[in-house]
Protein backbone atom coordinates (compact mmCIF):
# COMPACT_ATOMS: atom_id res chain seq x y z
CA UNK A 1 0.00 0.00 0.00
CA UNK A 2 3.08 2.10 -0.38
CA UNK A 3 1.37 3.61 -3.22
CA UNK A 4 -2.24 3.04 -3.55
CA UNK A 5 -3.71 3.78 -6.84
CA UNK A 6 -6.21 6.47 -5.07
CA UNK A 7 -4.83 7.99 -2.10
CA UNK A 8 -6.64 11.09 -0.29
CA UNK A 9 -4.71 12.84 2.28
CA UNK A 10 -5.65 15.12 4.96
CA UNK A 11 -8.68 15.94 3.49
CA UNK A 12 -10.78 18.82 5.00
CA UNK A 13 -13.82 20.65 4.79
CA UNK A 14 -14.33 23.60 6.26
CA UNK A 15 -17.65 26.49 5.39
CA UNK A 16 -16.94 30.30 6.03
CA UNK A 17 -18.33 31.36 9.00
CA UNK A 18 -21.80 33.55 8.08
CA UNK A 19 -21.80 36.71 9.29
CA UNK A 20 -21.11 37.10 13.46
CA UNK A 21 -21.61 32.93 13.18
CA UNK A 22 -19.08 30.44 13.70
CA UNK A 23 -17.83 28.71 10.97
CA UNK A 24 -17.98 24.66 10.36
CA UNK A 25 -15.61 22.31 9.91
CA UNK A 26 -17.08 18.98 8.46
CA UNK A 27 -14.39 16.80 8.15
CA UNK A 28 -10.91 16.79 9.28
CA UNK A 29 -7.58 15.31 8.19
CA UNK A 30 -9.53 12.57 6.38
CA UNK A 31 -6.17 10.07 5.22
CA UNK A 32 -7.05 6.86 3.44
CA UNK A 33 -5.99 5.00 0.19
CA UNK A 34 -7.72 2.75 -2.16
CA UNK A 35 -6.28 -0.65 -4.16
CA UNK A 36 -6.72 -1.29 -7.58
CA UNK A 37 -9.87 -3.46 -8.17
CA UNK A 38 -11.17 -2.97 -4.35
CA UNK A 39 -14.35 -2.10 -3.70
CA UNK A 40 -15.12 0.19 -0.42
CA UNK A 41 -17.81 0.99 1.15
CA UNK A 42 -18.05 3.91 3.78
CA UNK A 43 -20.49 4.55 6.91
CA UNK A 44 -21.15 7.17 8.94
CA UNK A 45 -24.49 8.77 9.62
CA UNK A 46 -25.92 12.37 7.79
CA UNK A 47 -23.86 15.11 8.33
CA UNK A 48 -20.61 13.53 8.44
CA UNK A 49 -19.30 14.64 5.10
CA UNK A 50 -19.43 11.16 3.57
CA UNK A 51 -21.09 12.82 0.36
CA UNK A 52 -19.02 15.54 0.23
CA UNK A 53 -15.97 13.51 0.02
CA UNK A 54 -17.35 11.38 -2.05
CA UNK A 55 -17.87 15.17 -4.28
CA UNK A 56 -14.55 15.62 -4.05
CA UNK A 57 -13.49 12.44 -5.21
CA UNK A 58 -15.15 12.88 -8.50
CA UNK A 59 -13.97 16.65 -8.50
CA UNK A 60 -17.66 19.07 -7.96
CA UNK A 61 -16.75 19.82 -4.94
CA UNK A 62 -13.10 21.22 -3.13
CA UNK A 63 -11.72 20.36 -0.34
CA UNK A 64 -10.47 23.39 2.11
CA UNK A 65 -7.56 21.46 2.52
CA UNK A 66 -5.54 18.79 1.79
CA UNK A 67 -5.63 16.83 -2.07
CA UNK A 68 -6.51 13.29 -3.92
CA UNK A 69 -4.12 11.68 -5.65
CA UNK A 70 -5.77 9.12 -8.30
CA UNK A 71 -3.08 7.28 -10.57
CA UNK A 72 -0.12 9.58 -9.23
CA UNK A 73 -2.13 12.76 -10.46
CA UNK A 74 -4.01 15.20 -8.20
CA UNK A 75 -7.84 15.17 -8.89
CA UNK A 76 -9.00 18.53 -10.29
CA UNK A 77 -12.22 18.79 -11.38
CA UNK A 78 -14.95 16.00 -13.06
CA UNK A 79 -13.41 13.38 -15.43
CA UNK A 80 -14.67 10.77 -17.00
CA UNK A 81 -11.64 8.29 -15.32
CA UNK A 82 -14.96 8.81 -12.32
CA UNK A 83 -18.05 7.49 -13.16
CA UNK A 84 -20.80 8.69 -10.85
CA UNK A 85 -24.05 6.87 -9.69
CA UNK A 86 -26.27 9.52 -7.60
CA UNK A 87 -29.04 8.24 -5.47
CA UNK A 88 -31.31 10.51 -7.26
CA UNK A 89 -30.46 8.47 -10.58
CA UNK A 90 -28.99 12.05 -12.28
CA UNK A 91 -31.06 10.51 -15.60
CA UNK A 92 -31.74 13.36 -18.39
CA UNK A 93 -35.29 12.67 -18.28
CA UNK A 94 -35.75 13.80 -22.03
CA UNK A 95 -33.53 11.42 -23.31
CA UNK A 96 -34.40 7.69 -23.66
CA UNK A 97 -32.69 5.21 -21.08
CA UNK A 98 -30.62 4.05 -24.24
CA UNK A 99 -29.62 8.16 -25.33
CA UNK A 100 -28.66 8.27 -21.56
CA UNK A 101 -26.23 5.73 -21.83
CA UNK A 102 -24.97 6.45 -25.97
CA UNK A 103 -24.53 10.15 -25.37
CA UNK A 104 -22.15 9.11 -22.52
CA UNK A 105 -20.62 6.61 -24.09
CA UNK A 106 -19.85 9.15 -27.34
CA UNK A 107 -17.97 11.45 -24.58
CA UNK A 108 -15.98 8.61 -23.60
CA UNK A 109 -14.83 7.44 -26.82
CA UNK A 110 -15.17 10.36 -29.38
CA UNK A 111 -13.73 8.33 -32.10
CA UNK A 112 -16.19 5.26 -32.10
CA UNK A 113 -19.37 5.07 -35.00
CA UNK A 114 -22.49 5.20 -34.10
CA UNK A 115 -23.09 1.69 -33.99
CA UNK A 116 -20.18 1.28 -31.83
CA UNK A 117 -21.23 3.37 -29.58
CA UNK A 118 -24.98 1.31 -29.47
CA UNK A 119 -23.72 -1.62 -29.67
CA UNK A 120 -21.15 -0.74 -26.20
CA UNK A 121 -24.45 0.64 -24.89
CA UNK A 122 -26.73 -2.12 -24.85
CA UNK A 123 -24.13 -4.07 -23.87
CA UNK A 124 -24.09 -2.73 -20.60
CA UNK A 125 -27.59 -2.09 -20.81
CA UNK A 126 -28.58 -6.04 -21.13
CA UNK A 127 -26.45 -6.46 -18.18
CA UNK A 128 -28.38 -5.09 -16.64
CA UNK A 129 -31.42 -6.55 -17.36
CA UNK A 130 -32.52 -3.06 -19.23
CA UNK A 131 -33.29 -4.19 -22.89
CA UNK A 132 -36.33 -5.89 -25.06
CA UNK A 133 -37.53 -2.58 -25.25
CA UNK A 134 -37.39 -0.96 -22.19
CA UNK A 135 -34.43 0.36 -23.14
CA UNK A 136 -36.46 3.28 -25.65
CA UNK A 137 -38.52 4.51 -22.73
CA UNK A 138 -38.00 7.96 -21.09
CA UNK A 139 -36.76 7.60 -17.17
CA UNK A 140 -40.46 8.94 -16.41
CA UNK A 141 -42.01 5.90 -17.58
CA UNK A 142 -39.68 3.19 -15.57
CA UNK A 143 -39.47 2.55 -11.82
CA UNK A 144 -37.17 3.59 -9.65
CA UNK A 145 -35.01 0.65 -9.57
CA UNK A 146 -34.98 0.15 -13.14
CA UNK A 147 -34.01 3.92 -13.45
CA UNK A 148 -31.02 3.16 -10.92
CA UNK A 149 -29.51 0.17 -13.23
CA UNK A 150 -29.69 2.84 -16.18
CA UNK A 151 -28.02 4.97 -14.23
CA UNK A 152 -25.73 1.99 -13.32
CA UNK A 153 -24.94 0.93 -17.06
CA UNK A 154 -23.73 4.38 -17.73
CA UNK A 155 -21.44 4.03 -15.32
CA UNK A 156 -20.09 1.02 -16.01
CA UNK A 157 -20.17 1.77 -19.71
CA UNK A 158 -17.84 4.34 -19.81
CA UNK A 159 -15.26 2.35 -18.23
CA UNK A 160 -13.76 4.48 -15.46
CA UNK A 161 -11.33 3.80 -13.77
CA UNK A 162 -12.82 4.82 -10.07
CA UNK A 163 -16.86 4.49 -9.80
CA UNK A 164 -18.21 6.62 -7.50
CA UNK A 165 -21.71 5.26 -6.23
CA UNK A 166 -23.65 8.06 -3.64
CA UNK A 167 -25.85 5.85 -1.93
CA UNK A 168 -27.05 4.45 -5.12
CA UNK A 169 -29.85 2.10 -3.45
CA UNK A 170 -31.18 4.26 -0.83
CA UNK A 171 -34.26 5.18 -2.17
CA UNK A 172 -35.61 1.41 -3.69
CA UNK A 173 -37.59 -0.86 -1.44
CA UNK A 174 -35.98 -3.89 -0.28
CA UNK A 175 -36.43 -6.31 -2.59
CA UNK A 176 -35.42 -4.10 -5.94
CA UNK A 177 -32.20 -2.95 -3.80
CA UNK A 178 -31.19 -6.81 -3.44
CA UNK A 179 -31.75 -7.68 -6.72
CA UNK A 180 -29.50 -4.78 -7.80
CA UNK A 181 -27.01 -5.04 -5.29
CA UNK A 182 -26.51 -8.92 -6.98
CA UNK A 183 -26.27 -7.47 -10.54
CA UNK A 184 -24.03 -4.96 -8.87
CA UNK A 185 -21.74 -7.44 -7.67
CA UNK A 186 -21.72 -9.33 -10.59
CA UNK A 187 -20.60 -7.15 -12.99
CA UNK A 188 -18.18 -5.74 -10.80
CA UNK A 189 -16.89 -9.33 -9.97
CA UNK A 190 -16.44 -9.59 -13.98
CA UNK A 191 -13.95 -6.38 -13.65
CA UNK A 192 -11.30 -4.86 -12.37
CA UNK A 193 -13.49 -1.74 -11.59
CA UNK A 194 -12.44 0.31 -8.55
CA UNK A 195 -15.45 1.20 -6.55
CA UNK A 196 -16.17 3.68 -3.79
CA UNK A 197 -19.81 3.65 -2.08
CA UNK A 198 -21.46 5.52 0.36
CA UNK A 199 -24.27 3.42 2.25
CA UNK A 200 -26.48 3.39 5.14
CA UNK A 201 -27.14 -0.05 4.93
CA UNK A 202 -25.20 -2.46 6.85
CA UNK A 203 -25.89 -5.73 5.84
CA UNK A 204 -25.37 -4.30 2.08
CA UNK A 205 -21.26 -3.22 2.88
CA UNK A 206 -20.62 -6.28 4.29
CA UNK A 207 -22.20 -8.34 0.89
CA UNK A 208 -20.18 -5.84 -1.52
CA UNK A 209 -17.11 -4.95 -0.03
CA UNK A 210 -13.28 -5.74 0.40
CA UNK A 211 -12.94 -2.91 3.08
CA UNK A 212 -15.59 -0.63 4.97
CA UNK A 213 -14.66 2.83 6.24
CA UNK A 214 -16.18 4.18 9.49
CA UNK A 215 -17.33 7.65 10.13
CA UNK A 216 -17.18 9.58 13.23
CA UNK A 217 -19.70 12.22 13.97
CA UNK A 218 -19.41 15.74 12.11
CA UNK A 219 -18.56 18.35 12.92
CA UNK A 220 -14.48 17.73 13.05
CA UNK A 221 -15.82 13.98 11.51
CA UNK A 222 -12.79 11.63 10.29
CA UNK A 223 -12.26 8.08 9.15
CA UNK A 224 -12.00 6.16 12.13
CA UNK A 225 -11.67 2.69 11.56
CA UNK A 226 -10.92 1.08 8.23
CA UNK A 227 -12.63 -2.40 8.57
CA UNK A 228 -11.50 -5.41 6.28
CA UNK A 229 -14.39 -8.03 5.22
CA UNK A 230 -12.35 -10.84 3.81
CA UNK A 231 -15.49 -13.19 3.67
CA UNK A 232 -14.53 -14.85 -0.02
CA UNK A 233 -16.22 -14.15 -3.17
CA UNK A 234 -18.43 -15.11 -4.51
CA UNK A 235 -20.72 -13.88 -1.93
CA UNK A 236 -24.36 -14.10 -2.15
CA UNK A 237 -27.04 -13.22 0.04
CA UNK A 238 -28.59 -15.86 1.44
CA UNK A 239 -25.11 -17.75 1.98
CA UNK A 240 -23.40 -14.74 3.90
CA UNK A 241 -25.30 -14.68 6.95
CA UNK A 242 -24.07 -18.49 7.95
CA UNK A 243 -20.27 -16.94 7.88
CA UNK A 244 -18.80 -17.66 10.87
CA UNK A 245 -17.64 -13.84 10.39
CA UNK A 246 -20.48 -12.50 9.22
CA UNK A 247 -22.44 -11.19 12.91
CA UNK A 248 -19.16 -10.07 14.20
CA UNK A 249 -18.68 -7.61 11.74
CA UNK A 250 -22.12 -6.67 11.58
CA UNK A 251 -22.00 -6.23 14.99
CA UNK A 252 -18.95 -4.34 15.07
CA UNK A 253 -20.40 -2.18 12.56
CA UNK A 254 -23.90 -1.82 14.07
CA UNK A 255 -22.14 -0.72 17.30
CA UNK A 256 -19.92 2.11 15.71
CA UNK A 257 -22.76 3.72 14.38
CA UNK A 258 -24.83 3.15 17.55
CA UNK A 259 -22.55 4.65 20.23
CA UNK A 260 -18.95 4.87 19.15
CA UNK A 261 -18.95 7.17 15.99
CA UNK A 262 -20.55 9.94 18.63
CA UNK A 263 -17.95 9.00 21.24
CA UNK A 264 -15.18 9.38 19.11
CA UNK A 265 -17.01 12.53 17.37
CA UNK A 266 -15.51 15.93 17.88
CA UNK A 267 -12.03 17.96 17.36
CA UNK A 268 -9.09 15.56 17.88
CA UNK A 269 -6.29 17.17 20.21
CA UNK A 270 -3.21 17.27 18.21
CA UNK A 271 -2.58 17.05 14.25
CA UNK A 272 -3.06 13.19 14.25
CA UNK A 273 -2.70 12.62 10.21
CA UNK A 274 -2.65 8.59 10.56
CA UNK A 275 -4.63 6.40 8.54
CA UNK A 276 -7.68 4.67 10.26
CA UNK A 277 -7.23 1.80 12.54
CA UNK A 278 -7.34 -1.52 10.50
CA UNK A 279 -9.88 -3.78 12.07
CA UNK A 280 -9.81 -7.81 10.74
CA UNK A 281 -12.04 -10.68 11.78
CA UNK A 282 -11.53 -14.56 11.78
CA UNK A 283 -9.20 -15.90 10.77
CA UNK A 284 -6.86 -12.72 10.26
CA UNK A 285 -7.94 -11.14 13.80
CA UNK A 286 -4.40 -10.32 14.78
CA UNK A 287 -4.84 -6.83 14.51
CA UNK A 288 -8.15 -6.19 16.39
CA UNK A 289 -8.89 -2.86 17.58
CA UNK A 290 -6.93 -0.63 20.39
CA UNK A 291 -8.15 -0.74 23.65
CA UNK A 292 -10.13 2.43 23.93
CA UNK A 293 -12.94 0.61 22.99
CA UNK A 294 -12.61 -2.86 24.93
CA UNK A 295 -14.85 -2.49 27.58
CA UNK A 296 -17.89 -1.77 25.38
CA UNK A 297 -17.12 -4.52 23.15
CA UNK A 298 -15.50 -7.12 24.55
CA UNK A 299 -17.71 -9.83 24.72
CA UNK A 300 -17.80 -9.91 20.99
CA UNK A 301 -14.03 -9.61 20.69
CA UNK A 302 -13.54 -12.10 22.45
CA UNK A 303 -15.43 -14.22 20.29
CA UNK A 304 -13.48 -12.51 17.45
CA UNK A 305 -10.34 -13.94 19.23
CA UNK A 306 -11.09 -16.96 19.58
CA UNK A 307 -12.52 -17.63 16.13
CA UNK A 308 -9.16 -18.54 15.34
CA UNK B 1 -67.84 9.70 -18.14
CA UNK B 2 -64.47 11.55 -19.13
CA UNK B 3 -65.65 11.17 -22.48
CA UNK B 4 -69.11 12.28 -21.77
CA UNK B 5 -67.33 15.27 -20.03
CA UNK B 6 -66.01 16.82 -23.90
CA UNK B 7 -69.32 16.19 -24.94
CA UNK B 8 -71.34 18.09 -22.17
CA UNK B 9 -68.78 20.46 -21.91
CA UNK B 10 -69.72 21.33 -26.08
CA UNK B 11 -73.14 20.57 -25.02
CA UNK B 12 -72.79 23.53 -22.52
CA UNK B 13 -70.79 26.09 -25.02
CA UNK B 14 -73.00 25.50 -28.10
CA UNK B 15 -76.47 26.17 -25.80
CA UNK B 16 -74.59 29.39 -24.15
CA UNK B 17 -73.65 30.81 -27.83
CA UNK B 18 -77.13 30.23 -28.72
CA UNK B 19 -78.60 32.33 -26.25
CA UNK B 20 -75.67 34.87 -26.77
CA UNK B 21 -76.82 35.40 -30.21
CA UNK B 22 -80.50 35.04 -29.35
CA UNK B 23 -80.32 37.82 -26.79
CA UNK B 24 -77.94 39.95 -29.31
CA UNK B 25 -80.36 39.54 -32.43
CA UNK B 26 -83.56 40.22 -29.92
CA UNK B 27 -81.39 43.31 -28.57
CA UNK B 28 -80.38 44.65 -32.11
CA UNK B 29 -83.23 47.62 -32.85
CA UNK B 30 -85.07 46.72 -36.05
CA UNK B 31 -85.00 48.93 -38.86
CA UNK B 32 -88.61 50.66 -38.70
CA UNK B 33 -89.37 50.64 -42.49
CA UNK B 34 -92.96 49.78 -42.06
CA UNK B 35 -96.02 52.21 -42.35
CA UNK B 36 -96.01 55.84 -43.92
CA UNK B 37 -93.43 58.11 -42.81
CA UNK B 38 -94.64 61.50 -42.27
CA UNK B 39 -92.98 64.27 -44.15
CA UNK B 40 -90.97 65.62 -41.07
CA UNK B 41 -89.40 62.09 -40.18
CA UNK B 42 -88.51 62.07 -44.17
CA UNK B 43 -87.10 65.29 -43.42
CA UNK B 44 -84.77 64.42 -40.56
CA UNK B 45 -83.75 61.17 -42.09
CA UNK B 46 -85.69 58.49 -41.14
CA UNK B 47 -86.07 56.81 -44.11
CA UNK B 48 -82.04 55.95 -43.66
CA UNK B 49 -81.16 53.03 -41.69
CA UNK B 50 -80.10 54.19 -38.22
CA UNK B 51 -76.64 53.26 -37.21
CA UNK B 52 -76.66 50.42 -34.80
CA UNK B 53 -74.35 47.53 -33.64
CA UNK B 54 -75.51 45.04 -36.37
CA UNK B 55 -77.07 42.03 -35.33
CA UNK B 56 -75.25 38.60 -35.11
CA UNK B 57 -77.50 37.40 -38.41
CA UNK B 58 -75.78 40.28 -40.47
CA UNK B 59 -72.30 39.41 -39.32
CA UNK B 60 -72.73 35.72 -40.14
CA UNK B 61 -73.76 37.67 -44.00
CA UNK B 62 -70.95 39.77 -44.06
CA UNK B 63 -68.44 36.64 -42.89
CA UNK B 64 -69.92 34.35 -45.58
CA UNK B 65 -69.34 37.26 -47.93
CA UNK B 66 -66.28 38.18 -46.82
CA UNK B 67 -64.57 34.31 -46.79
CA UNK B 68 -65.83 33.44 -49.56
CA UNK B 69 -63.65 35.82 -51.46
CA UNK B 70 -60.76 36.08 -49.25
CA UNK B 71 -57.80 37.22 -51.10
CA UNK B 72 -59.36 40.09 -53.82
CA UNK B 73 -57.72 43.23 -54.12
CA UNK B 74 -59.75 46.49 -55.73
CA UNK B 75 -57.45 49.00 -54.44
CA UNK B 76 -55.99 50.40 -51.15
CA UNK B 77 -58.81 50.65 -49.29
CA UNK B 78 -60.63 47.66 -50.61
CA UNK B 79 -58.72 44.33 -49.80
CA UNK B 80 -59.91 40.79 -48.91
CA UNK B 81 -59.91 39.88 -45.57
CA UNK B 82 -57.13 37.17 -46.10
CA UNK B 83 -54.69 39.47 -47.76
CA UNK B 84 -55.23 42.03 -44.83
CA UNK B 85 -54.76 39.04 -42.23
CA UNK B 86 -51.88 37.79 -44.40
CA UNK B 87 -50.00 41.50 -43.94
CA UNK B 88 -50.19 41.26 -40.01
CA UNK B 89 -49.27 37.79 -39.67
CA UNK B 90 -46.25 38.64 -42.22
CA UNK B 91 -45.12 41.52 -39.73
CA UNK B 92 -45.88 39.58 -36.41
CA UNK B 93 -43.70 36.79 -37.37
CA UNK B 94 -40.92 39.14 -38.85
CA UNK B 95 -40.62 40.52 -35.97
CA UNK B 96 -41.15 37.94 -33.68
CA UNK B 97 -38.54 35.75 -35.35
CA UNK B 98 -36.03 38.61 -35.32
CA UNK B 99 -36.64 38.87 -31.52
CA UNK B 100 -36.19 35.22 -30.69
CA UNK B 101 -32.91 35.14 -32.36
CA UNK B 102 -31.79 37.69 -30.57
CA UNK B 103 -33.58 36.91 -26.71
CA UNK B 104 -33.14 33.54 -26.80
CA UNK B 105 -28.93 33.68 -27.24
CA UNK B 106 -29.04 36.91 -24.80
CA UNK B 107 -31.04 34.60 -22.32
CA UNK B 108 -28.50 31.64 -22.47
CA UNK B 109 -26.00 34.35 -21.79
CA UNK B 110 -27.60 35.85 -19.07
CA UNK B 111 -29.39 32.68 -17.40
CA UNK B 112 -25.79 31.25 -17.35
CA UNK B 113 -23.08 33.85 -15.88
CA UNK B 114 -24.38 35.85 -13.07
CA UNK B 115 -22.40 39.07 -14.07
CA UNK B 116 -24.24 39.53 -17.27
CA UNK B 117 -27.14 38.79 -15.40
CA UNK B 118 -26.40 41.56 -13.19
CA UNK B 119 -25.30 43.67 -15.79
CA UNK B 120 -28.16 43.56 -17.81
CA UNK B 121 -30.93 43.21 -15.10
CA UNK B 122 -31.10 47.25 -14.72
CA UNK B 123 -31.34 47.69 -18.66
CA UNK B 124 -34.12 45.23 -18.72
CA UNK B 125 -36.09 46.13 -16.09
CA UNK B 126 -36.14 49.34 -17.44
CA UNK B 127 -36.91 48.57 -20.84
CA UNK B 128 -39.82 46.04 -20.50
CA UNK B 129 -42.62 48.42 -18.96
CA UNK B 130 -42.46 50.37 -21.57
CA UNK B 131 -45.49 49.95 -23.60
CA UNK B 132 -44.53 48.82 -27.51
CA UNK B 133 -45.66 51.74 -29.12
CA UNK B 134 -44.38 54.54 -26.99
CA UNK B 135 -41.00 53.35 -29.49
CA UNK B 136 -43.21 53.97 -32.61
CA UNK B 137 -42.42 57.93 -32.97
CA UNK B 138 -38.45 57.24 -32.06
CA UNK B 139 -39.29 54.21 -34.84
CA UNK B 140 -41.12 56.18 -37.70
CA UNK B 141 -38.10 59.15 -37.34
CA UNK B 142 -35.19 56.54 -37.28
CA UNK B 143 -35.88 53.77 -39.60
CA UNK B 144 -38.44 56.39 -41.64
CA UNK B 145 -40.53 53.55 -42.88
CA UNK B 146 -43.92 52.89 -41.87
CA UNK B 147 -44.05 48.95 -42.82
CA UNK B 148 -40.48 48.53 -41.05
CA UNK B 149 -41.66 50.33 -37.82
CA UNK B 150 -44.90 48.13 -37.23
CA UNK B 151 -41.93 45.49 -37.56
CA UNK B 152 -40.21 47.15 -35.00
CA UNK B 153 -42.41 47.48 -32.34
CA UNK B 154 -43.26 44.08 -32.56
CA UNK B 155 -39.84 42.94 -32.24
CA UNK B 156 -39.84 45.26 -28.80
CA UNK B 157 -42.84 43.63 -27.42
CA UNK B 158 -41.96 40.48 -27.90
CA UNK B 159 -38.45 40.50 -26.99
CA UNK B 160 -38.82 40.69 -23.21
CA UNK B 161 -40.74 37.58 -22.16
CA UNK B 162 -38.87 35.43 -24.10
CA UNK B 163 -35.32 36.88 -22.66
CA UNK B 164 -36.51 36.74 -19.46
CA UNK B 165 -38.25 33.21 -19.87
CA UNK B 166 -34.84 32.31 -21.51
CA UNK B 167 -32.56 33.04 -18.73
CA UNK B 168 -35.25 31.93 -15.88
CA UNK B 169 -35.46 28.77 -17.52
CA UNK B 170 -31.63 28.06 -17.87
CA UNK B 171 -30.53 29.29 -14.86
CA UNK B 172 -32.67 27.12 -13.12
CA UNK B 173 -31.87 24.03 -14.63
CA UNK B 174 -31.00 21.49 -12.31
CA UNK B 175 -27.66 21.09 -10.43
CA UNK B 176 -27.83 17.62 -11.24
CA UNK B 177 -27.89 17.44 -14.66
CA UNK B 178 -25.26 19.94 -14.88
CA UNK B 179 -23.11 17.62 -12.82
CA UNK B 180 -23.93 14.68 -15.34
CA UNK B 181 -22.66 17.14 -17.76
CA UNK B 182 -19.60 17.71 -16.08
CA UNK B 183 -18.55 14.46 -14.90
CA UNK B 184 -18.83 13.62 -18.88
CA UNK B 185 -16.67 16.37 -19.58
CA UNK B 186 -19.31 17.85 -21.89
CA UNK B 187 -17.61 20.85 -23.56
CA UNK B 188 -19.20 24.40 -22.75
CA UNK B 189 -21.41 23.88 -26.68
CA UNK B 190 -21.95 20.08 -26.14
CA UNK B 191 -23.36 21.15 -22.53
CA UNK B 192 -25.37 23.73 -23.69
CA UNK B 193 -27.41 21.73 -27.00
CA UNK B 194 -27.39 18.10 -24.70
CA UNK B 195 -28.10 19.60 -21.44
CA UNK B 196 -29.49 22.89 -20.78
CA UNK B 197 -31.02 23.67 -23.90
CA UNK B 198 -33.66 20.79 -23.59
CA UNK B 199 -33.96 20.86 -20.07
CA UNK B 200 -34.77 24.36 -20.09
CA UNK B 201 -37.24 24.30 -23.28
CA UNK B 202 -40.52 24.39 -22.14
CA UNK B 203 -39.78 27.59 -19.88
CA UNK B 204 -38.24 29.01 -23.09
CA UNK B 205 -41.29 27.75 -25.14
CA UNK B 206 -43.64 29.54 -22.16
CA UNK B 207 -41.79 32.66 -22.83
CA UNK B 208 -42.19 32.65 -26.67
CA UNK B 209 -46.09 31.61 -26.08
CA UNK B 210 -46.48 34.82 -24.01
CA UNK B 211 -44.83 36.58 -26.47
CA UNK B 212 -46.68 35.46 -29.61
CA UNK B 213 -50.04 36.48 -27.56
CA UNK B 214 -48.37 39.64 -26.93
CA UNK B 215 -47.75 40.49 -30.54
CA UNK B 216 -50.41 39.42 -31.89
CA UNK B 217 -52.65 42.24 -29.51
CA UNK B 218 -49.78 44.45 -30.15
CA UNK B 219 -50.08 44.51 -33.95
CA UNK B 220 -53.61 45.99 -34.28
CA UNK B 221 -52.75 49.00 -32.44
CA UNK B 222 -49.65 49.62 -34.25
CA UNK B 223 -51.27 49.13 -38.08
CA UNK B 224 -54.08 51.93 -36.48
CA UNK B 225 -51.33 53.74 -36.66
CA UNK B 226 -49.12 53.02 -39.33
CA UNK B 227 -52.13 52.68 -41.67
CA UNK B 228 -52.40 50.83 -45.41
CA UNK B 229 -53.17 47.27 -44.62
CA UNK B 230 -53.22 44.79 -41.90
CA UNK B 231 -56.15 43.54 -40.27
CA UNK B 232 -55.38 46.65 -37.37
CA UNK B 233 -56.07 49.13 -40.12
CA UNK B 234 -58.76 47.15 -41.89
CA UNK B 235 -60.75 47.75 -38.31
CA UNK B 236 -59.92 51.42 -38.03
CA UNK B 237 -60.71 52.00 -41.89
CA UNK B 238 -64.30 50.00 -41.37
CA UNK B 239 -64.83 52.53 -38.51
CA UNK B 240 -64.30 55.54 -40.62
CA UNK B 241 -66.56 53.68 -43.21
CA UNK B 242 -69.01 53.79 -40.42
CA UNK B 243 -69.48 49.61 -41.48
CA UNK B 244 -70.15 48.19 -38.14
CA UNK B 245 -70.69 44.57 -39.30
CA UNK B 246 -67.18 44.72 -41.07
CA UNK B 247 -65.80 45.71 -37.75
CA UNK B 248 -67.31 43.22 -35.44
CA UNK B 249 -66.40 40.31 -38.37
CA UNK B 250 -62.87 41.47 -38.46
CA UNK B 251 -63.08 41.49 -34.60
CA UNK B 252 -64.00 38.04 -34.35
CA UNK B 253 -61.36 37.13 -36.92
CA UNK B 254 -58.32 38.83 -34.80
CA UNK B 255 -59.59 36.58 -32.30
CA UNK B 256 -59.58 33.41 -34.15
CA UNK B 257 -55.88 33.98 -35.79
CA UNK B 258 -54.79 34.25 -32.16
CA UNK B 259 -55.90 31.71 -30.97
CA UNK B 260 -54.72 29.76 -33.84
CA UNK B 261 -51.49 31.15 -33.54
CA UNK B 262 -51.36 30.04 -29.52
CA UNK B 263 -52.67 26.98 -30.27
CA UNK B 264 -49.58 26.04 -32.82
CA UNK B 265 -47.23 27.21 -29.98
CA UNK B 266 -49.18 25.22 -27.21
CA UNK B 267 -48.74 22.20 -29.63
CA UNK B 268 -45.22 22.90 -30.28
CA UNK B 269 -44.54 23.57 -25.87
CA UNK B 270 -46.23 20.11 -25.60
CA UNK B 271 -43.29 18.60 -27.77
CA UNK B 272 -40.29 19.73 -26.00
CA UNK B 273 -42.11 19.01 -22.29
CA UNK B 274 -40.61 15.96 -20.58
CA UNK B 275 -42.00 14.52 -17.29
CA UNK B 276 -39.71 14.02 -14.76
Amino acid sequence: MSTPFLSVQNLTKRFQAPKGGEGLTVFENVNLGIKKGEFVCIIGHSGCGKSTILNILAGLDEPSDGAVIMNGKEVAGPSLDRGIVFQNYSLLPWLSALKNVTFAVQARYKSWSKKQVHDHSMKYLEMVGLAGGAELRKPSQLSGGMRQRVSIARAFAIQPELLLLDEPFGALDALTRGSIQDELIRIWSGSDQTVFMITHDVDEAILLADRILLMTNGPYARVAESVQVEIERPRERANIIHHPDYYDIRNHLVEFLATRSRELAGKQDGDEQAAPKTVRFGANAGAVISSETGSKSGARKRAVNSAD
Amino acid sequence: MLASLNARALVLSLVLLAVFLGLWEAASPKQNLSGELTEYELLMGGAEPKAAVPPPSAVIGKAWEELSNPFYDAGPNDKGIGIQIGYSLYRVLTGYFLAAALAIPIGFLIGMSPLMYKALDPFIQVLRPISPLAWMPLALFVIQDSQASAIFVIFICSIWPMLINTAFGVAGVRKDWVNVARTHELGALKTAWIVILPAAAPTILTGMRISIGIAWLVIVAAEMLVGGTGIGYYVWNEWNNLDLTSVVFSILMIGLVGMLLDTAFAYCARLVQYQE
